[in-house]
């Protein structure tokens, strides 16, 4: 358990949030172009990093917003909270 | 040779005040090389090195565990043993590991105290009435035992349960599997590596793997705190680590690792004879031979590695144990703790060769591997071995998730353990 600051709504317990994985994962651009080795890395295939991980995070029981947040998942220590669209604070 | 374990070594060593035991398994220091590896002293992994030498002929290999042997998700889990699950590919992996559970204790000369209680999967709801009566259907006709059980049927088999109609999820029937139940989960791990060590199997405690060595398309050995170690064969049995030791040979897994919780109480003299199930209200519970309620809570939502889980998740399960059994209102709790476990998109395992020669991972098991813990083992070394999957493990291949050969056991499996 851990405190996230919503960048709408301010520090709120991590309860309130539904974690949404992997951040950054782009939507193919052309689907029907795809190969089906394309598909399952798009769709299934993850990092899943032991250490700092960029994610998408949503308020779903506050403002209802997503956002995105890097994280260290050995510790569960936030390095940052940062709106879609924009650019990662750190690397 | 091993001393056989029996009621007259009990009393032998009793007057020697239990201090001559032999040692189960040795320490030994790794060799340079091996004809293969396993690398996780889990349950699943020491069972992969006892089948691999038994089986397999292949003794000169080792089991590298970077703590100490069963104190992963093996030494943490609530010990459910089923095989009730829809699919016939599962039903066909989980059934054959139910089977192998039922002659253990004797074919490794190590008491795991296998009890067949039976596990009870309860419905609150027409859905899960629907799901459970379709599961039974299923079960039955891959000769699976299984029985739909009534209300009043539930409350008979297991007095305890609050089966009033007015409480927020009602009970409205069942499911029982009788060759069902629980396992002493440190005894498996001890167990298996006791029997691995006697035919010739290093097992290889406090050695991390730092890394694996490609030669292009194969595997050439791994980097490790106690030094290189050449093998032209590496299993993976990470569980909760697989994805990182992926990562480490250049492979990424459709898998996201989440910690996963259980509690136990107090012990208390015996009151719940079966193990019980709850998926709608996620809560499980069963009593262990020393007389502590065991608990199993919930996943975390979010990727962590950091083996301990949220205090809401244990209040959540808690709340729902209040609601099904009142009569543990006043048991006060001992211990609690969290595992990380890997989980798949499809809730199956993969027990799969790589596009790597030589590299093989079974992992994915997530929230409910330990009652496969001797039939994974069985299937994975016959996958290593002969560089071929066993027909009972080839739909859970790795390339499942490119042809969408699915084997969707979410919500259909019952619960999630
Ligand atoms: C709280 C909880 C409750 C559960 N309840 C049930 C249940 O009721 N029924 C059920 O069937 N399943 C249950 N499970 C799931 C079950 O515990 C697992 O699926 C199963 O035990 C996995 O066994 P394993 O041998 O693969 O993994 P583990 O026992 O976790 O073994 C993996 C080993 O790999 C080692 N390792 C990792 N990285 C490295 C490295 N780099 N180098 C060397 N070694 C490494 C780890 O130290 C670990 O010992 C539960 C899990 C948890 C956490
Ligand atoms: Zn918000």
């Amino acid at each position: 358990m851990f405190l996230i600051t919503c960048p709408f709504c301010g520090e709120r317990e991590q309860s309130e949030f539904k974690a949404g994985g992997e951040a950054h994962i782009e939507r193919p651009k052309q689907p029907t172009e795809l190969s089906d080795d394309e598909w399952a890395e798009y769709l299934f295939m993850r990092k899943n990093i032991k250490g700092v991980q960029f994610e998408r995070w949503n308020h779903a029981h506050g403002c209802r917003k997503w956002f995105n947040m890097i994280r260290d998942t050995s510790n569960d220590t936030i390095k940052a909270v940062y709106k879609m669209g924009e650019k990662p604070p750190v690397k | 040779m091993k001393n056989r374990y029996s009621i007259f070594s009990l009393i032998k060593n009793a007057f020697s005040y239990h201090e001559n035991w032999q040692k189960a398994w040795k320490d030994p220091t790794p060799k340079k090389e091996y004809d293969a590896v396993i690398i996780g002293g889990g349950g699943h992994g020491l069972a992969t090195a006892y089948y691999l030498a038994k089986k397999h002929n292949m003794t000169n290999i080792a089991v590298v565990e970077k703590g100490w042997i069963g104190g992963g998700n093996t030494g943490r889990n609530t010990t459910i043993i089923r095989s009730n699950y829809l699919w016939d590919a599962s039903a066909g992996l989980y059934d054959h590991a139910l089977k192998l559970w039922e002659g253990l204790s004797q074919e490794i000369n190590y008491n795991v105290m296998f009890s067949q209680r039976g596990v009870m999967n309860l419905a609150h709801n027409l859905q899960d009435i629907r799901d459970l009566k379709r599961r039974t259907h299923a079960n039955r006709l891959n000769g699976i035992d299984a029985v739909y059980l009534s209300t009043e049927e539930v409350k008979k088999f297991c007095p305890i349960i609050n089966t009033s109609p007015n409480i927020r999820y009602p009970v409205l029937g069942g499911t029982l599997q009788r060759r069902a139940g629980t396992a002493r989960h440190d005894a498996v791990a001890w167990g298996y590596a006791r029997g691995a060590d006697e035919m010739g199997v290093d097992i290889i405690q406090n050695c991390e793997v730092k890394g694996i060595k490609r030669n292009g398309d194969e595997v050439e050995g791994i980097e490790t705190t106690k030094g290189f170690i050449k093998t032209k064969k590496v299993g993976v049995v990470a569980a909760g680590h697989s994805s990182v030791l992926a990562n480490m040979a250049g492979l990424r897994l459709p898998l996201e690792s989440k910690p996963l919780q259980a509690l136990v109480s107090e012990p208390v003299k015996p009151i719940i004879d079966t193990v019980v199930m709850s998926n709608a209200v996620h809560a499980y519970v069963s009593q262990s031979d020393k007389g502590e309620l065991v608990i199993g809570a919930g996943t975390d939502d979010y990727i962590s590695y950091s083996q301990k889980g949220s205090h809401d998740i244990v209040e959540g399960t808690l709340n729902a144990i209040l609601e099904l059994y009142p009569i543990f209102s006043r048991m006060r709790m001992l211990r609690q703790w969290g595992g990380i476990v890997d989980i798949c998109p499809d809730a199956s395992p993969i027990i799969s060769k790589t596009n790597v020669k030589g590299l093989y991972f079974n992992c994915g098991w997530g929230t409910g591997g330990f009652k496969a813990t001797p039939g994974s083992g069985d299937l994975f070394a016959h996958t290593i071995a002969n560089d071929e999957p066993h027909k009972l493990n080839a739909a859970f291949n790795l390339n499942r998730f490119i042809s969408g050969d699915l084997v969707d056991e979410h919500g259909a499996a019952a619960v999630a353990h």
